[in-house]
This record gives C-alpha cells, sequence and structure tokens, in this order.
C-alpha cells in the first residue's frame, strides 16, 4: 500500500529510528512500511495518524481509489 | 538481528531450556549405560531430554504472544511457517525412502533438529522476499 510516511517524516527532520521510537517499534518496521512492504494494522495505522495529526486517508493510499483514478 | 524486549526473553529462556536439555540427555545416557534404569522410571528418564525440547517449542509461542513489533512477529510467524513446512516436507520424503528401504532409518527426533534448521530457511526467505531476515 502506497503512504506518505516518509515524506511526513523527513518534513519534521526525523530519522527512521526517531520515528520508530514515537511509534514504539523497530526502525525495520518503519523501514517496511515507508517502502510499502508491509502494511500496518489499524491501531498502528491510527497511532501513526495521531501522531502526524492527519487523517488516515491523507498518509496512506486506498488500492481502491487508485484502481479508479486509473481506469 | 532484531533486539526486541520479547526477543531477549525468548533468547534467555532457550539458553536455560538449552542447558536442561544437556542436563537431562548426560543424565539419561549415564543411567542407560549403567543399567540403572528399569520400568516406569525407564520410559520417564527416557523421555526426559525431550520436555526441554518441547519447551523451546512453548518458548517461541510465548515468543510471538508477547512481541509487541506487529512487523517483527510477523517476520517470526512467517519463519515459523516455513520451518514447519520445511520438517514435515523433509519427514514426509525420508519415511517414504525409509519405507521403501532406499535410505536407512533415522530417529524420529530428528524433525525438531529439522524444524530448527528450518527456522534459518525461513529466515533466508524473509531477506530474499520482504529484504528483513528478522530474528
Amino acid at each position: 500500500m502506497e503512504n506518505r510516511l516518509r515524506l511526513l517524516r523527513t518534513e519534521r527532520s526525523w530519522s527512521q529510528q526517531d520515528l520508530a521510537e514515537r511509534l514504539e517499534v523497530s526502525r525495520q518496521s518503519v523501514n517496511a512500511i515507508e517502502t510499502g512492504k508491509y502494511d500496518p494494522s489499524l491501531p498502528l495505522a491510527f497511532r501513526i495518524a495521531e501522531l502526524f495529526e492527519r487523517p488516515i486517508e491523507e498518509i496512506f493510499v486506498s488500492p481502491s481509489s487508485r484502481s479508479s483514478k486509473a481506469i | 538481528m532484531l533486539r526486541t524486549p520479547a526477543w531477549k526473553r525468548y533468547n534467555w529462556r532457550v539458553v536455560w531450556l538449552s542447558l536442561l536439555y544437556a542436563a537431562f540427555l548426560l543424565a539419561a545416557v549415564y543411567g542407560f549405560k549403567h543399567h540403572l534404569l528399569s520400568g516406569g522410571v525407564a520410559y520417564l528418564v527416557a523421555a526426559l531430554p525431550a520436555f526441554p525440547i518441547i519447551g523451546i517449542f512453548f518458548a517461541m509461542g510465548r515468543y510471538l504472544v508477547e512481541e509487541r513489533d506487529e512487523y517483527v512477529r510477523m517476520l517470526m510467524v512467517r519463519q515459523t511457517l516455513w520451518a514447519s513446512g520445511f520438517a514435515l516436507s523433509v519427514a514426509t520424503i525420508w519415511g517414504f525412502l525409509e519405507s521403501f528401504e532406499v535410505v536407512g532409518h533415522v530417529d524420529a527426533y530428528y524433525v525438531a533438529v529439522i524444524w530448527f534448521a528450518g527456522l534459518g530457511v525461513g529466515s533466508l526467505i524473509n531477506k530474499f522476499t520482504v529484504g528483513d531476515g528478522g530474528c
């Protein structure tokens, strides 16, 4: 799933480790989410959204909305 | 290598269980070698080294319950699934080879050894597919 996590993180000049500590996950988790290799659970997605004070859909791109735009 | 608090606890449990396994195995070998055991006690002592190994399987289960990092947990679940599939496949193939007398007999507890080797296989597959070997 595409997301804007890396953009939001770099806007705040946070390293992956900084974000990982704020989310209480490993740096590897942050990297996997940013690169789209791993889709976070709903609770973790909410934690990310609350940390950046944005709605979830502003951070994570719905795969269905992407495909409908392509059509 | 991802060293989460749950992983550290798992490692300590495995270290203690491995020491217990060595102690039980030595005791059982000594007991049978010197013909000190018979009847029900012999069955119990013969099975004794298996219990710490079962404990390691339980420790793995506890680890999966205790791990708070969901991505790391997912990697370990994948790793254990690969290990289980690998061990069961090797055991099944070997079973048929043994039935048709193409190969010699191997003791059943080697399935556990193959499962532990399978964790290494799972870690490699994680590395090549997700890009993270995990623990």
